[in-house]
Formats: C-alpha cells, structure tokens, sequence
C-alpha cells in the first residue's frame, strides 16, 4: 500500500483548473520528484495534500485514509510535513524557538518543555545551524532559512515530508548540502516528496519523478524515463 | 553544559519588590486615604482592561476594540443581578458571561483578518449598546437600571484580587508553549498552522480568557456607580483607552501594559481635575510624542537605557 497516494484530485481557481484529475502515489522510503513549468501546479499540490487548499474533488489518501477535509495542524500531527516554497518562518523569535515549536505542537503525544528543547537542539545540529540557535531567524541567509524550515518540519516528527522548492535561490556549494541532507532524511526513514526547478539535483536523487504541465500529470516515471520522454520535452523545450 | 541555578538574581530581586508591593497595596485602606482607595481601584480597572487586551492583541497583532463590550456586559449582570446574588457569584457570572460572548464572537469572526477583525469588534460594542437600548425601551420602559452599592474597600480588594489574577495568567500564558503558539501566530499563521498549532482554537480560547477579567472588573467597578445605562455600560473610551496604554507602556514585556495604565490612569485624574477643558488635548499630544518617539514604549525606552548602562550586554534581547 503507498504510504501516500490521490485519485483524481482537482482544483479550480475561479474557472481556471490549477490542479486536474491528478492521479499519484508515494511509497515509503522513496523520494519522489515534482517537476513542471511555473504555473504547473505543482505547489498547488502541495497545499492540496497538506490542507491549505481544499480540493473540488478526488481523494487524498495517507496511511489509507482519506484526509481531505482535516485541518492542516491535524495533517500535521498525523505526520504529514511539509516547508514553503516562499519561506515562512517566525522572522522575531530566536532560531530554536522556530523548532522548539514543532517539536511541542506536531506530535499528537505532549512534550516536556526540557524535551521539546533538546529535540531542537539535535534537529539544529542535523541541518547545519547549531551555531545561530540564539539568533532572530529573520537574519539567517535565505539558504539558512531554508534549513531552518527543513528542522522546523523535522520537529513534528513527519513521515512523510513535502519539500516545496528548498533549492531554489541556493548558490552551487548550498545545492549540495541540500542534496546531501535530502538524502540524510531517507536515510532516517522520512519518505520525501519534492517540487524542485534544479534538474541536476532532481536527476541525481529521485527515485521517481511527476511531470505536471497546466495542471495535469503528463508524464511519470524515473529520471532516466523522464529524460528521455518526447511529451516532457516539448513541454519544456517547445515543439 | 551548564545548568542556569533555578531563581537568578534578578527573578529574586523583582519578586522581592513584587511582594513588598503586594503587601503596601494591600494593607493600604488601613492607613490610606478613601480618595487613594478610589484612585487605586479606577487604576487597578485600566490594568485589567489593558492587560487583557495585551494578553490576547499583542502577540497575534488582532486589534480588538470589543473591550467595552465584555466590560459592559460585566457591568450589566451586575446591574440585573446585583440585589439577587451575593457579590461573588455576580461577579464570576460577569466574567463567564463576558468569556462566552467571546468565544462565540471569536469564533464567528478570528478568521477575519487586520482590519476587518477590528472592525466587526467595534461593532459588536456598537450593536450590543444598541439592541439593550432598544430592548429597555420596548420590553422594560425603562432607560438604565441602579446597581446595589457597594463599599469602597471592597471594590478595592475586588479590583486587586482580579490585578492579581490578570497578572498571573498573563505570566503564566507568556512563559507556557501556549504564549510562544500565540507569538508564532502573530508573525505567520500560516506556517503555525502547518506544524500542528490549533490556531482557530487557541485563538477562540484565549480571547475569552481575556475577556473573563474584563467582565469580573465590569460586575464590580459598575456597583461603584450606583446607576447605568447602555450608553454608560458600552462606553467606546474603554476600547480605545487601553490600546492606547498598552502602546503607550510598550508591548514587548509584560510590565509595559501595566506601566501604560498605572501612568495613563493617573494622568486622566491629574488632568480631568486640573484641566478639564484640555483634558483631551493634552491626552492626544501624550499620544502622538508616544507613538512617533516610542515605538516600542515606555519599556522598551527603559530596556534601551539598561542595556545602553551594561555597556549593550543584551542589546538585543
């Protein structure tokens, strides 16, 4: 059974289908890739699954259940996580307040304030940015943000984790460290779901990639089947 | 690492001097004039109404201006329950049912945002001394109601113990994971919403707890008036003056609010006396000098000296 999965999931915006009879599935442990031109909907996707939008119709399925309709705290807690494209982090709190707060509120048990901070710490040292702990976040660097929104979702303990363009914005060195902490989380047992304009990072560390185009999936597959696909290539490159 | 000990010294001096505090207020209708007991009790009213108003306002940045209402709802149950109930339970019943009102606006109307928040708040004030108003002169044909008198030290204990009260929650709630989920709303809600925070909850929750104090101060600040109608119960001035204090005192710390309504609160005796005809004028310009030359108020303005005094320690904290 995938760990995740939709059947026919559509969206409209007024009369415009952002997302339309989109059919997916996500295993466990595989890091799968969303690719498509702007405007695709891929984001759209992603806030279809984690409930900021709500779909007009299809499934969502997590774990086997349908969980259109929840709240995104309850799809939260539920272990589903998931970081932002345009980062939205809490610009005047310290850095560690930033994942003390997933860390008390993302899991269905409560945590002790003792242990909530310690897991923050830990998820701090993960992603890089023990030493800014103390820090207000609004002064990181956009890739540091970035980070810090990657621990963030890390604290709510997620199985699955919706990645929402982390790279994008990121010089070569910081691609890297991206890349190389994608694949420190499958390691971890986190199954990971990416939207990503970076091709070479796409390529290199999906198992398995969505092609949407104007809101329908056009093309699904690995990367050496997408590579080579003559519908993704005219999309991308034109007839 | 190293273990912080448990009380600093800091925490200690200021409890010292929050208890030798305590100790004055309390005993002070042994010794203090009956005018200090009154100023006391009217200044004890503008903390509580500006403390809530901080508790639930200032970290999720949601103006209310709904206040008054909560307030004069306190004031009206004390007035239609006043002769029939001892004090103590009018007063709880004033805070339940001003906490119930807003709840249920809360949860009608904290989805709405900026603006439109603040708004719909006025207007609740707005429609509720209206509709009592309407409803006093086609069912009761009466116009306002006599409260049962009670006595000035009472009202003075009352008040303090609800001071106390206020205080206390406000601490508490700051310190609580709870107070960091209200800031974390305040700055993006979206995002707080997405890592597990119950945020229509929270809100609604909080909102009422706030307005809890604000109706038990209503229930007994109204037997000091002997008689109130809607336009004395529902009256806008405490929806707009303890935003102001709370600006004023700065929102930043706890103390900022209670400064704001300790000074303000005095400065509306001094001047209503003194000068009642610019009374206004004088409270506007204190206003403006404020909001352009204290951004971030009176406590912010001390921290600032404090800091500048231990040579930028905790510039930034």
């Amino acid at each position: 059974m995938p760990i995740l999965e939709g059947q026919g999931v559509t969206k409209y915006f007024g009369g415009l289908a952002a997302v339309s009879n989109v059919d997916f599935h996500v295993e466990q442990g595989e890091i799968l890739g969303l690719i498509g031109p702007n405007g695709a909907g891929k984001t759209t996707l992603f806030g279809l699954i984690s409930a900021a939008h709500v779909p007009n119709r299809g499934v969502i399925k997590f774990k086997g259940e349908n969980i259109a309709g929840l709240k995104p705290y309850q799809i939260c807690r539920r272990g589903l996580a998931r970081t932002f494209q345009s980062v939205k982090i809490f610009p005047n709190m310290p850095v560690i307040n930033n994942v003390v707060l997933g860390a008390h509120f993302g899991s269905p048990m409560s945590v002790k304030s003792k242990q909530a901070a310690q897991e923050a710490a830990r998820l701090l040292d993960f992603v890089g940015l023990s030493e800014m702990a103390a820090e207000p976040a609004r002064d990181l660097t956009l890739a540091n943000q970035k980070l810090l929104e990657v621990a963030r979702a890390l604290a709510t303990k997620p199985e699955v984790l919706l990645l929402d363009e982390i790279m994008a914005g990121l010089n070569q060195t910081e691609i890297a460290q991206a890349m190389e902490l994608v694949t420190k989380m499958r390691a971890q047992g986190i199954t990971i779901v990416m939207v990503e304009h970076v091709m070479k990072a796409i390529m290199s560390i999906c198992d398995r990639i969505i092609v949407l185009h104007h809101g329908e999936k056009i093309a699904e597959g690995t990367p050496q089947e997408i590579v080579r696909s003559e519908t993704v290539i005219k999309v991308y490159l034109g007839e | 690492m190293n273990r912080l000990p448990l009380v600093s010294r800091n925490s200690l001096i200021q409890g010292t001097i929050l208890l030798v505090g305590l100790v004055i207020l309390a005993t002070l209708p042994f010794y203090g004039s009956i005018y200090a007991t009154i100023l006391l009790s009217t200044v004890f009213m503008y903390i509580v109404l500006t403390l809530s108003w901080a508790i639930f306002s200032g970290p999720t940045g949601q103006i209310s201006l709904a206040t008054a209402a909560f307030f004069g709802i306190g004031i009206y149950v004390a007035a239609t329950l006043g002769k029939q109930l001892p004090l103590l339970v009018v007063i709880l019943t004033g805070g339940l049912a001003a906490a119930a009102m807003a709840w249920l606006v809360g949860s009608l109307t904290l989805r709405l945002k900026g603006v439109y928040f603040t708004i719909f708040t006025f207007g609740l004030l707005e429609l509720m001394k209206y509709l009592l108003l309407w409803f006093e002169v086609t069912f009761t044909g009466t116009r306002g109601r006599f409260v049962v008198v009670v006595d000035h030290s009472t009202i003075y204990y009352t008040m303090l113990t609800i001071v106390v009260l206020t205080l206390l929650t406000a601490y508490l709630l700051r310190r609580s994971k709870f107070g960091l989920a209200l800031q974390a709303i305040g700055e993006q809600e979206e995002a707080a919403e997405h890592i597990g925070i119950n945020v229509t909850l929270l809100k609604v929750s909080t909102f009422a707890i706030s307005a809890l104090f604000v109706g038990a101060a209503g229930a007994i600040m109204a037997t000091r008036w002997t008689y109130v109608d809607p336009y004395i119960a529902f009256n806008m001035n405490y929806s707009f003056t303890p935003v102001l204090m709370a600006i004023f005192g700065g929102l930043g710390q706890l103390g900022g609010p209670v400064l704001g309504a300790v000074i303000f609160a005095y400065l509306e005796q001094i001047l209503i006396t003194k000068f009642p005809y610019y009374y206004m004028l004088l409270f506007g310009i204190v206003m403006v000098i404020s909001v352009v030359y204290l951004p971030s108020g009176l406590a912010g303005l001390i921290q600032q000296w404090r800091s500048r005094a231990m040579g930028g320690k905790y510039a930034h904290s």
